[in-house]
């Protein structure tokens, strides 16, 4: 049975991650080889999970980290100020 | 002697590692707290702000979070990672701060369905890649966090967990609390989504402009 694009599209993420079974790969590389907008849809895709993934896309506020741990600090501080000797 | 577990952390952020620190510190080296909460700050601070949509919020959020953690480290059990048990107290932290001010919106977690939603994906002909020192480019970085922030938020999270944070799927089903099946269906609708709301966004910053410098091959 030759699968159709949409198909194709309900298996990207799957596929993407390496979690769909032999015969269906083999059945979705095929269907690849001729198809040029499920290629350009799956090449897209993958392209975006990468870019999303770049420690670049998402930082941190300025000063978020320091003022965590001065917060972090002063309740270990007032935990051992409060601990009976 | 901080700088130790730092690196231990790191590069080997296994369950034997995080154990002997968590013993260490309830042994009265408190200090080490600091290294184990270190690589869970980025992914709770993210997964707040997805929740609570509000900068301010979401770092007082993550500064309880990492309190809670601290005072009841006692609790964790192992059985399953660290940052797994952490997100889980952030994510029980945001929920709660979100019903206190009642700012839930009907459209959010529980009232969102998981069939709404249309995830074709944007039909192209032809990709060429987006290489990632476009991400240098302060406006590509912020067409990728726009499409983010603009997923509903039951993708967003598993995006983040998932795709950001690259936790597997048992981990991000656990932190979520629901099941690998929902993971793997919001994941693939996360990026059916933002393939769509992406791609011909950034068909502009592909290779092809590099052809003028030699650097494609």
């Amino acid at each position: 049975m030759r699968i159709d694009c949409k198909h194709v599209w309900e298996h990207i993420s799957a596929y993407i991650d390496g979690d769909v079974d032999v015969s269906l790969r083999a059945e979705i590389d095929k269907h690849l080889e001729t198809c040029e907008i499920c290629s350009a849809v799956l090449d897209s895709t993958r392209n975006v999970v990468v870019l999303v993934a770049d420690d670049r896309v998402f930082e941190l506020p300025a000063g978020f980290s320091e003022r965590l741990h001065a917060r972090l600090d002063r309740e270990i501080a007032f935990e051992d100020d409060s601990t009976p000797p | 002697m901080v700088r130790e577990v730092r690196g231990a952390m790191q590069s080997n952020p296994n369950r034997d590692v995080e154990a002997d620190c968590i013993r260490r510190i309830q042994a009265g080296e408190k200090h080490l707290f600091h290294e184990l909460i270190r690589p869970c700050e980025k992914p709770v601070y993210f997964l707040l702000l997805s929740i609570l949509r509000n900068e301010t919020d979401a770092e007082d959020a993550a500064q309880e979070t990492a309190i809670k953690v601290y005072r009841n480290l006692h609790q964790f059990r192992g059985e399953s990672q660290f940052r797994t048990w952490v997100l889980s107290i952030a994510r029980n932290e945001g929920l709660a701060r979100l019903r206190k001010t009642e700012s839930r919106r009907e459209d959010s977690l529980d009232a969102m369905t998981e069939d709404s939603g249309d995830f074709t994906p944007a039909i192209l002909t032809s990709w060429r890649e987006v290489p990632s020192e476009e991400l240098e480019r302060q406006e590509v970085r912020t067409l990728i966090r726009q499409a983010i922030d603009g997923l509903p938020e039951i993708y967003r999270n598993v995006m983040l967990l998932r795709d950001i944070e690259e936790m597997d799927v048992r981990e991000t089903a656990t932190a979520l609390e629901i099941s690998e099946g929902a993971v793997k269906v919001r994941l693939h609708r996360a990026r059916a989504l933002m393939q769509r709301s992406l791609a011909p966004k950034l068909k502009g910053f592909a290779l092809e402009r590099k052809k003028l410098f030699g650097w494609f091959k």
